[in-house]
Formats: structure tokens, sequence, C-alpha cells
């Protein structure tokens, strides 16, 4: 089977959300802060609002007031403070976009600029433990005697590794399209990962009942966490219609986007570990440094997969967050894992060096009987099963061990592995199955990102419902359908599809309509610690001339569960590992310290893999049954592929050279810095 | 100004802003949502059409500047309903997931398709090669796929190039 929506992707017919009709639009154009801290003197917009076709200019002078509860990232124009360089302090609307740009260049903002503070460090004085890390769980847990299992341990290794700034960077860049009617009624077309809780933050924001406003995203152009929330644009579009009374569409530049959509903090992360002669761990602790900004505290869940990999009588983790003058970061794919996998990974793979014992043979060996840190039994784990078949598919036992040896002319190869993990969760969702001219259509305001959710959701129906697909009908992307969760924390499939299962059983039982609601049943899901693992083995090619590292194989094994649809579970693997590449070798975002915001701001600057970076990426599963999870049997796989590809990428890169490299990416600069 | 092109065949005359891209003009007033756009900079090819049957990134053409040109846009690929071949390849080998960079990359690919000569990784300069994974890959840099489905591009593309 086919992805559903296939066909008007080709064709050009797939409509985004700046690219819905509307008569009488107007164009926005957003003016960002040139100063990192400080506040708004005088807005000036006499020359823009001269230049015909200019309608307003909206700024901390010009604007309708909102309620004092807003999200401050998301209340525009409310305050005269500015908290990061980059944030929206005005903006144009104009009959055309060419307009709009100019004019946007014509407001002339004054600022009174405070002294800022950009810049991460782990000695930072402002460091502090925040009570509890994304989404909500503690910062940090101890368990047994971290120090006197370092003492005890046969080898030990302290390594801290650093993660740079990352942003999401989906391909259609975040855009709303805002209409009121003439009962005050919005709707808003946004670049949204779920339009119930976006049509609830933009009523709130507001100060609307949510009933009075309607979101559609039927098609998003990728999101990975950044239309995760609400983002500015939505609020803009709303506001500036109402203020010219006609539809307002604005879509981001690129630049823009790296300012106000959110990106993944930048981590230090420092972990000790200790084996005994055997190869079992006696300590493992790992903490991280991150950031967030002065108006919204966002604590990234970096050192909590850490709690679920491996055994150990001593395990501690814990977090510290800084507050600086920069944008809040929020999630990218896999926030927590992704960052947190990489650092523990890269460490398993020193200690396994140190200790000399293979990668592989270190992580079977210190496979727990139950989730380490909280000592809850696994709904089901076959990490070791990822470990043994791809150490098989991949060749592994040719392997010579000693790094820095094998060399074919210019090129220095090597290979590497690391562990995947990802927590499987659902949480509660609506749904709505009907009888339609002998057809069933399943109504849930689940979110299509480009995950497949439309194919995913047509074959769980059909399946629940014992008829074929093509009698299946799947509506989604619009806040006036069953309440549904966001895309993300690789949690669709399993919420908005234990609802839609539960109503096509109703359907089955009433013949014409099934309505369900699923907290209940998820409220009483069994204490379980639920997680997909994978394993990731990876051969690089690295060029002592250039300092060029290509990636010549790319292997995923995964166990998530049952895999509702091959070929889309086969892409969102293939998807994640490609976003891994580039977090290893090459996706960075220099923070500019000098006058704060970013630097890197462009695609140009900002390089993510292009098709021939990413020629020999493969994924394969194990069959894996879980009756513990929900109705499909299956765990979130949206985010997994991601996790641990940076550090099995670098563990070859070690392998390869000789030298291990502890900041990412692994750019040939650095590569340089190590003489062949 | 007024300017007069080719869309997709059909002559259209429309009266442009000159600060006004290619793009802008399909998109905005042209009603032709399908090259997309996703950096307005040339760095991502969302935006690949074709200009006189030469592969170009329609944010960094200027509208005025291709007045008299015949451009096809990815709603141009299909001919009476029929899917281009590459349309129904991309389908098959799951080459896109969330389908912003699509018709870009279909316009790259139908462009490519026609382009002869070498490319960076070919090893004779003189030789006209055979599409390999390889040769594919490289020709089709110029488009980014941020939903990382490269392997399906390149599976699609090669069918296709068969």
């Amino acid at each position: 089977m086919n992805r559903i929506e296939g066909r008007v992707k080709v064709t050009g017919l797939a409509t985004y959300a700046a690219e819905y009709p509307a008569e009488n639009v107007a164009y926005a154009y957003a003016v960002q802060a040139q100063i990192a801290k400080g506040r708004v003197k005088r807005v000036d917009a006499a020359a823009a609002l001269e230049l015909p076709g200019v309608l307003a200019v909206l700024s901390c002078e010009a604007a309708p007031r909102l309620p004092e509860d807003a999200d401050p990232e998301l209340a525009l124009f409310q305050r005269r403070e500015v908290a990061y360089r980059g944030q929206i302090v005005a903006a144009v609307v104009a009959d055309t976009y060419e307009i709009a740009r100019d004019a946007a260049a014509h407001v002339r903002v004054d600022y009174d600029a405070d002294d800022h503070d950009v810049r991460l460090s782990g000695d930072h004085p402002g460091l502090y433990q925040p009570e509890v890390v994304n989404p909500n769980f503690p910062s940090d847990t101890d368990k047994g005697d971290v120090e006197a299992g370092l003492a005890a341990a046969a080898t030990t290794v302290d390594v801290t590794y650093e993660t740079p700034v990352l942003h999401n960077n989906p391909m259609e860049p975040h855009a709303a399209l805002a209409l009121w009617d003439t009962e005050g009624r919005l709707l808003v077309y946004d670049t949204a990962q779920g339009t119930s809780g976006s049509r609830d933050t933009i009523a709130k924001t507001l100060g609307l009942p949510p009933e009075q406003v309607r979101v559609v995203s039927r098609h998003v152009g990728g999101g990975f966490g950044s239309k995760g929330t609400t983002r500015p644009q939505a609020i803009l579009a709303a506001l500036a219609s109402r203020m010219v009374g006609r539809p307002v569409k604005i879509a981001l530049t690129r630049q823009q986007m790296f300012d106000v959509t959110g990106y993944r903090t930048p981590t230090i992360q420092r972990l000790r570990l200790g084996v005994d002669g055997d190869g079992r761990l006696t300590a493992l602790e790992h903490l991280a440094y991150e950031q967030s900004s002065t108006l919204v505290e966002f604590a990234e869940q970096t050192a909590t997969p850490t709690r679920v990999m491996y055994a150990s009588p001593a395990l501690r983790t814990g977090h510290r967050l800084v507050r600086l003058d920069v944008a809040t970061p929020s999630w990218m794919r896999a926030p927590g894992e992704c960052p947190g996998m990489y650092a523990l990974e890269s460490a398993m793979d020193e200690l396994a060096c140190a200790a000399g014992l293979d990668p592989v043979e270190l992580r079977i060996r210190n496979e727990p009987e139950t989730e380490p840190f909280s000592g809850v039994p696994f709904s089901s784990r076959n990490l070791v099963g990822c470990l043994r078949e791809g150490a098989h598919r991949f060749g592994w036992r040719h392997r010579d061990p000693r790094p820095g040896v094998t060399r074919e002319g210019e090129w220095l190869v090597g290979t590497g592995v690391a562990a995947s993990t990802y927590p499987a969760r659902r949480s509660p969702c609506q749904a709505v199955a009907t009888m339609r001219d002998g057809d069933v259509l399943v109504q849930v305001a689940a979110a299509d990102i480009g995950t497949g959710a439309r194919t995913a959701l047509t074959r769980i129906a059909a399946n629940a419902l014992g008829i074929a697909p093509e009698r299946v009908h799947v509506e989604l992307g619009d806040s006036d359908l069953p309440r549904a969760p966001v895309a993300g924390g690789s949690a669709g499939t399993a919420s908005w599809g234990t609802a839609v299962v539960r109503a096509c059983e109703e359907l089955r039982r009433d013949g014409k309509e099934g309505r369900a609601d699923t907290t209940d049943e998820v409220k009483a899901d069994a204490e379980l610690a639920r997680h997909a693992f994978g394993a990731q083995f990876a051969e690089v090619r690295v060029s002592a001339v250039t300092g060029e590292v290509r990636v010549s194989r790319l292997l995923g094994v995964f166990a998530a569960g049952h895999i509702v649809d091959e070929k889309l579970a086969r892409s969102q693997f293939l998807g994640g590992m490609t976003m891994g590449l580039g977090m290893a070798l090459m996706e960075e975002t220099l923070t500019d310290e000098e006058f704060g915001g970013f630097l890197h701001r462009d695609l140009a600057q900002y390089h993510v893999p292009a098709c021939a970076d990413a020629q020999h990426v493969e994924a394969v599963w194990l069959e894996e049954e879980d009756g513990e999870l929900n109705p499909m049997g299956s765990k979130g796989i949206g985010e997994i592929g991601i996790v641990g590809t940076a550090a099995a990428i670098g563990n070859a890169v070690h392998h390869a050279t000789g030298h291990r490299f502890r900041e990412l990416p692994i750019t040939p600069a650095k590569i340089l810095t190590a003489r062949f | 100004m007024t300017i007069t092109l080719q869309v997709n065949g059909v002559p259209r005359t429309v009266d442009v802003d000159p600060r006004m891209s290619l793009l802008d003009l399909l998109r905005e007033r042209l009603g032709l949502i399908g090259a997309k756009k996703g950096c307005d900079h040339g760095q991502c090819g969302a935006c690949t059409v074709l200009i006189d049957g030469r592969r170009a990134n329609a944010c960094l053409a200027l509208a005025v500047a291709v007045d008299g040109r015949e451009i096809t846009t990815v709603e141009g690929l299909a001919t009476d309903g029929e899917l281009h071949p590459l349309q129904s390849a991309f389908m098959e080998h799951d080459a896109f997931q969330c389908g912003y960079c699509t018709p870009g990359q279909l316009c790259s690919a139908a462009g490519m398709l026609g382009e002869p000569g070498p490319s960076a990784v070919t090893e004779d300069l003189l030789d006209d090669p055979d599409l390999t994974p390889e040769e594919i890959s490289e020709r089709m840099s110029g488009n980014l796929c941020r939903c990382g489905a490269y392997v399906g591009i390149v599976a699609a593309i090669g069918e296709v190039a068969r």
C-alpha cells in the first residue's frame, strides 16, 4: 500500500498552510529585534506607512492587548522588553509580499540595550537544578554510591562531550493564514503538529473561548518538533488580520525560522563510568548542562536515557540549566534521548576501548533485568537482539578492534556501534467512526507531518473492522474533529490508533457509528517500562588529506513492537538516521556572542545531509510482540532512528583515525587538527 | 510591468512588481502552489521548475527576467491525467514523507534525466555515464529533503532512468 495522499503530493496539489486561496488576502512580514537584551525605546513606522500598499504596522506601540497570562514567546507586541536578538518586535501588513518585505526594512526601532549573556558553560554562575525536565521527569536521580563504584572499578572513564545548537529546519517554513468571520470566529490555517492543542493555545493567547477558534493543518511540510508547539506566526497572522479586517498570510523566512521556531539546546555532558574486571558496570553518572531563555523554562531531559539503558549498582543522573538572553529552546526530534544517547553511547565506546572489551559485548554484558533506575519491569526489551542481528548483518566479527589501522590510500576506514532507545507512550484521544455510503469515515484531529498518519490510521481502522483499506476514509488535521494529542513524542500512532480501534469496535457493535474516548483506558495502563530499542552500526571513510568524513554504510536494527506499515516505518527509520548523520558530521548553529542571536541562519550555513551524503543507509527491524502497549502492539518509531546515530558515527571516526572527537559536529576542520 | 510567459503550455500575461520572483508569481498570482518556497535563496531546491526545459530555482529568477520563456512546474508533469513515470515511481518507492520538497525533486529529476555529460563523481570526464545510484545522488544533491527520503528518491529515479 502506498501513501494515501501520495498522488496529491506528487502532482503539487497538496495544500500547505500558506497555500489556501483567500480573497483579498494581505501579507505580513516580521521585524526582528536587533539587540540581545534591553527595551524598545521607540518605534517609528511613519516611513513604512507612507509606502503605497502598506495597511498597518504592528508593534508594542500599536497592537491589540492580549491576556496577561499568555505564553511570553507568543504574546507579541505586548511589552517593550527584548529577551533575545531576533525576537519579533514589529510587523508590517501590506497588499503584497513585496511591499510588506520592503516596508519592514523601513520600520525604525530604537532600543535601550543592556549587556547580554548568551554563552553556555559548565561553570556558569547562573546554573541551577530545574524542578523537572521535559515533559515531567525528575531533574536528578541517585541510586547507590557512585564514588565508591568508581573507586572499586578496574577501569574508569571520565569524559565530557559537547553538542551545539541544532535547528529542526523542516522544509516547509512556519506559515499561517488567518481569517475572521463576521461572528468573530477565527480560522487559522497553520503549520501545526496538532490542531487541538494549537487551537487551545491560540484561543488562550488571544483571550477567546476555544470554540471560537478553528485550526486546520491538513498537510504539514515536516516539523520534527518545531511545529509541536504553537509558533508566533499563527498569532501574528490572527492579530494582523483583526487589525486590517482582511485575511492575512505570513510565511516566516528561513532566516527567521532560526530565531523564533525553537531549537535544540546546546549541551555539555559529563559522564563517569567504571567497570569491574568482568566488564560489568560498577558506576554510571551522567550530568547535563543546558540553556533556556529568560522568558520560559525549557529543560531538555538529556540524561534520562541513562536511567533506562544499563545495569549498574550506582547510577546518578542530573540536569543543570542556565537562563540566557537567547530564544527559548524546544523540541527537536527525540529531545533528551538524541543528545543524551550521543554522549552515553560515545562514553560506552570509550569504556570498551579502555577496558579492552568489544563494544557490542560490553553492552550485552550490562543488559539489565528491570529498568535500571526505577526497577520497574520492561514490557519488552530487545536491545541484545538488535545488537546481535546488527553485528551479524554488518559483519562485525571481521572487525580489527585496533583503532587507526585500516587505510586505503588517503582514506582511513573504521566502524562503530551505538544503541538506540526511545519511550513508547500513548495519550488520551478521541475518535469517531461512521458508516457512510457503505464505506467508513474515521475522524480524529491527528496530524500527518510526513509520518504517514493517514495511511497508518487507515490500515489500523481497516484491520479493526475487517474490511479493505480502500473502504476506509480518514479525516485529520482539523481542530473541529475529535480531540487528539500532538504528533510528537513518537506517540501519535499509539494514541490516535487506540482511539480509532475503539471507535471501530463500537461501530461494529452499533452498525452506524462508533465514538471513543481513551482517557480511562490510558489511565489504567499498568506500571511498566515501555521503550523501543535499537542498534546502529556505521562504517566511515575519513580523508587524511581533506578531513572529509563519508559514511559508507549505516545500518539500523530496531525492535519497536508490531510495525503497522512496513513501507512507512522504513522511511521513518531512514529519515531519523539521516538526520542523525547530519548531527554527527555537519549540523551546527553558532551563537553570536558579541551581538546575540545566531550566526548560522540559512541552509547554506546550516548544512543538512544532501542526497549524496546519505546513500548507504539501511534499516531493518525485529519482530516484537508486546501486549502491554496498545491494541496495535506498536511502539513509536518517529524518533528512535536519530537516537544513537551520531555516537555510532563518532565511534567509527575514532576507530578509523584513533582520535576521539568529543564536540559535535565532527567537521573536516576538527579532523585536520589531528595528524595522520 | 507586463510580461507574457508560457506556464505548463498555457500563455499567461501578467502585470508584475519588478521585485517579484518567478516563484512568488507562480504561487501568489497564478495559483500554482506546486513549486514550494523552502528558503527563497537557492539553497534547498524546493522551488525547482523547468525553464525552457532546464531545471532552475524559481526563487532565484525574477519574474520580469522570464518574460517570453517556457515554464514547467510539477503541475505540468502529468499529461491528460496520466502521471509522469517519475511521479508514479516516487509513490511506489515512498520517495517522500512530508511532500514539501517533492515537487522540486520531481522537476529536478525530470530536468536531470535530460542532462548529458559527466558529473563530479564520473570517473572518465569524456564519458556520458550511466545513471548509477552514485551518479543520481550526486546530480540530485541540490534538492534537500529534511525527512531523509533520499534512498527512495534515488531508487525511484533509477527505475525511470533504466
